[in-house]
């Protein structure tokens, strides 16, 4: 059995797979889809969706929201993922589980609004003051826009931090045919609550790389919730050890997980001559580009990512491996390339193959400008 | 038996931070009086801080606190409220972030939310230097207005009230009374707000050399009541909206559609077919129900939409691929078959139509005629039906696959008929599509 459904109701839907409670949402397209379905879903389960004033009261809603026991989400697009720095910054801060859709569209600014982009790629990793990590999903398509949301959710509650789930208009609005069976669902992960019996410090940890127990505003623990450096009592605090250990503690318990958070799909071939990187909407004609060059007896091997941040390092190393060329597939101007440039060789080329002209690439670029023809 | 609490401040970590004679000091222990007065269990409230000297009072209670970034603390209050309409909200906050975060101030009043709202308001900015703020009295010297400030005031209490909120109070930090405000302020159901006026010892006295005598007069100059201005019930926004949507509770969620095959095709290649026409025209529409149509009949298909921001305006082209896999095609190659209606839809096609090859086929609306193209050109005149504009993107496909055979017409006739609703009218435009193609 097969439906026709587009990228926005399949992330509705993962998300309340996932056990989403809460969205808050201002409409901006190409996100609103998404705000729409959670509006008329949400109240079925039992769950709270509002179109707030902002995008700032969006993220803000959350916040509280998922302090409170909620799993929260909310949606929209560049200009909006630009008002929503302050809060994914209060959500690194203070370890919030937060799913956060990008529906990426041209920039800069206004840009067009209904013309897909991947512009926002380096911005959602550092769009914060003090550049802690966040975590980044890009789906490739539908069935992928369903799995990752589930993924996402996964994620912010193993680290209690903000996941960005990075589509883009195409992705999102295209409609496509899914076989139902395909459809991977991610187990729900029960969130890690404090032991009602001991007593709750609130962002107390053992390890750096640990993740502190969650306790919800209305249980049965006192919960202090701080946007300032902060003891792990949650107090405010100046002391330099105890902010060290926080800032380190923000990165550790991603960067010293990447293992828990890489995703990527390797189809690599001996003796590759390239290999063709893509994530996203670029993903589809990359891979098919790497067909044709095959069928056409190049030997090219193909990556696609879709855990952008933190980067894959260990799998983009491996992919790599002895070729000449990487060529790197994206809808801006060589964003991700430069997180491959770093992780290439001296003797591997890194080349580009970019549109911003809101138009997508087509199989036929990627061999010329890849150099596979 | 339950001991009653004496006091929700945290006895081991006073005195309280704030420069000597300054008000916060003073409202945050009438806080302290209220919270035992109303002997609130502190699991079951937050106090949420905004950023500003307030910012730093959430530290020595012994509740649940939240405090977030400048002008923010609403929205936090508001999503804890959605989220736990049993918990008690109390949101401090400065004149500073009633200034930078009006915008939720406003509309968590126009909402009714279940908030309480303390505005420590010192009229001026004290944590960062003594700058202006958008309470600070005209002709007062701050920092930022070092020969005599020319704004109006805020009149904060007016604003959230004219716009919904059900409790506005103002006084001073030196109000015997105000545990007792406060409490009641906290008891209401609905938005509550407390505009407290105070002294900044820090910056704002010795600027002006201010005292509360000269507080209380610049209340009255400027005709800013005190005591209870605005007190109605009303429904409170996380109850009411619970309330609104009970009877969706349990409804399923977002069920698939399965669409399942009995039809056969002989499309072995992907097949790209453009459709092009005008916003409002159905393209979408009569995309969805050829893809539908394919997928009863085996294939696998996608559909890419293009649409400028304007609604029932311009134009709107749907990119379908019908494929024999799950390629999640998006139309990125040259399209084979294209379809072109209405002005609008050339106009955005015309570069496309003069690059396809001989080997594609172009369905006109004759009336578009002549364009250039090397394509086989199929014109459809639409002059002679009495179908509305609206049926000619449906009767276009039907005329296309009737001439292409890429599926049989029963799969396109049974998708058009998925939505009862638009049944009759789909199957109507498939029927003179077909009749459209006989007569060309």
């Amino acid at each position: 059995m097969r439906e026709f459904i587009d990228g926005a109701e399949a992330i509705a839907r993962g998300a309340l797979d996932a056990g989403c409670t809460f969205f808050a949402g201002y409409p901006i397209t190409p996100a609103t889809p998404i705000l729409l379905h959670m509006i008329r879903e949400l109240p079925k389960v039992g769950g709270v969706a509002i179109q707030a004033e902002d995008e700032i009261a969006s993220l803000g809603f959350c916040l509280g929201a998922a302090m409170t026991g909620a799993r929260a989400m909310t949606a929209t697009s560049g200009p909006g993922i630009a008002l929503y720095s302050e809060h994914t910054g209060l959500a690194i801060m203070g370890e919030v589980p937060v799913v956060i859709v990008n529906v990426q569209r041209m920039g800069p600014s206004t840009g067009g609004a209904t013309t897909t982009a991947q512009g926002d790629i380096q911005f959602m990793r550092w769009g914060t003051s003090g550049g802690y990590p966040v975590i980044v999903l890009a789906p490739t398509d539908v069935r992928d826009c369903y799995r990752l949301t589930g993924r996402a959710f996964d994620l912010a509650e193993r680290f209690r931090v903000p996941v960005f789930l990075a589509t883009d208009k195409d992705t999102v609005a295209t409609r496509a045919t899914v076989d139902l069976a395909a459809y991977e669902r991610v187990p729900v992960r029960e969130r890690p609550l404090a032991d009602p019996a001991v007593t709750f410090v609130p962002y107390h940890v053992t390890r750096l790389d640990d993740v502190p127990p969650l306790a919800h505003f209305g249980g049965l623990h006192l919960v202090r919730f701080t946007s300032s450096s902060h003891d792990e009592r949650g107090y405010l605090t100046k002391n330099p050890p105890d902010v060290d250990r926080l800032n380190r503690h923000l990165a550790a318990k991603i960067e010293d997980h990447l293992d828990e958070v890489a995703l990527v799909e390797s189809d690599l071939q001996d003796g590759a001559e390239a290999l063709v990187i893509s994530y996203g909407i670029t993903a589809r004609p990359a891979q098919k580009a790497v067909q044709t060059a095959r069928a056409a007896g190049r030997r090219v091997s193909s990556l696609v990512v879709r855990s952008l941040w933190p980067v894959p390092e260990a799998a983009i190393r491996a992919a790599l491996g002895g070729v000449r060329r990487a060529v790197v597939v994206e809808l801006n101007l060589g964003q991700y390339r430069r997180e491959i440039e770093r992780l290439a060789r001296d003797d591997q080329e890194v080349v580009g193959v970019h549109r911003v002209d809101g138009t997508l690439i087509g199989a036929g670029e990627i061999l010329v400008e890849g150099g596979l023809a | 038996m339950i001991e009653a609490l004496t006091t929700y401040l945290n006895e081991d970590l006073l005195p309280l931070p704030f420069c000597p004679g300054c008000g916060h000091s003073a409202i945050v222990k009438h806080l302290d009086a209220a919270l035992v007065q109303l002997q609130l269990d502190p699991r079951q409230m937050v106090l949420v801080t905004d950023i500003g000297c307030q910012g730093l009072a959430d530290h020595y209670f012994d509740t649940n606190a939240f405090h977030g970034l400048h002008g923010r603390s609403v929205t936090y209050a508001t999503g804890i409220k959605l989220a736990n309409p049993d918990l008690k909200a109390i949101v401090l906050i400065g004149d500073g972030g009633t200034g930078i975060g009006g915008h939720h101030l406003l509309n968590a009043a126009r909402r009714n939310m279940g908030i309480t709202v303390l505005v420590f308001n010192n009229l001026n900015f004290g944590m960062t230097g003594g700058e202006h703020s958008v309470t600070t009295p005209p002709g007062a010297r701050t920092t930022t207005t070092r020969y005599g400030h020319l704004e109006r005031p805020l009149d904060l209490c007016a604003t959230v009230g004219v716009n919904g909120a059900g409790f506005v109070a103002r006084t001073t930090s030196f109000d015997k009374n105000l545990p007792d405000l406060i409490a009641a302020a906290i008891q209401h159901d609905g938005f509550a707000l407390i505009d407290i006026w105070e002294l900044c010892t820090a910056y704002f006295v010795e600027e002006n050399r201010f005292n509360r005598a000269l507080l209380e007069r610049t209340m009255n100059d400027l005709g800013f009541a005190t005591g209870i201005l605005y007190r109605h019930d009303g429904p409170e926004y996380s109850q009411a909206t619970r309330a609104a949507l009970s009877d969706q509770r349990g409804k399923p969620t977002l069920p698939p559609q399965p669409l399942e095959p009995r039809y056969t095709s002989a499309v072995e290649t992907a097949v790209h077919c453009a459709i092009a026409g005008a916003a409002g025209a159905k393209i979408g529409s009569a995309a969805s129900i050829f893809c539908q149509g394919a997928i009863l009949s085996g294939l696998w298909a996608t559909q890419r939409s293009d649409y400028p921001v304007t609604v029932k305006t311009g134009h709107s082209v749907a990119d379908v691929v019908l494929s024999r896999d799950d390629a999640f095609h998006v139309g990125t190659t040259p399209p084979d078959l294209l379809i072109a209606l209405f002005p609008e839809g050339l106009h955005k096609e015309r570069g496309r139509i003069a690059r396809l090859g001989p080997e594609a086929t172009l369905f006109i609306d004759a009336a578009l005629l002549p364009v250039e193209t090397a394509a086989r050109v199929v014109p459809l005149d639409f002059s002679g039906t009495r179908q509305k504009k609206e049926a000619w993107a449906m009767m276009a496909v039907a005329a296309m696959l009737g001439q292409t055979g890429l599926y049989p017409l029963d799969a396109l006739r049974e998708a058009a008929a998925l939505r009862p609703a638009f049944a009759a009218q789909n199957l109507a435009a498939i029927a003179a599509g077909v009749e459209l193609l006989a007569r060309g």
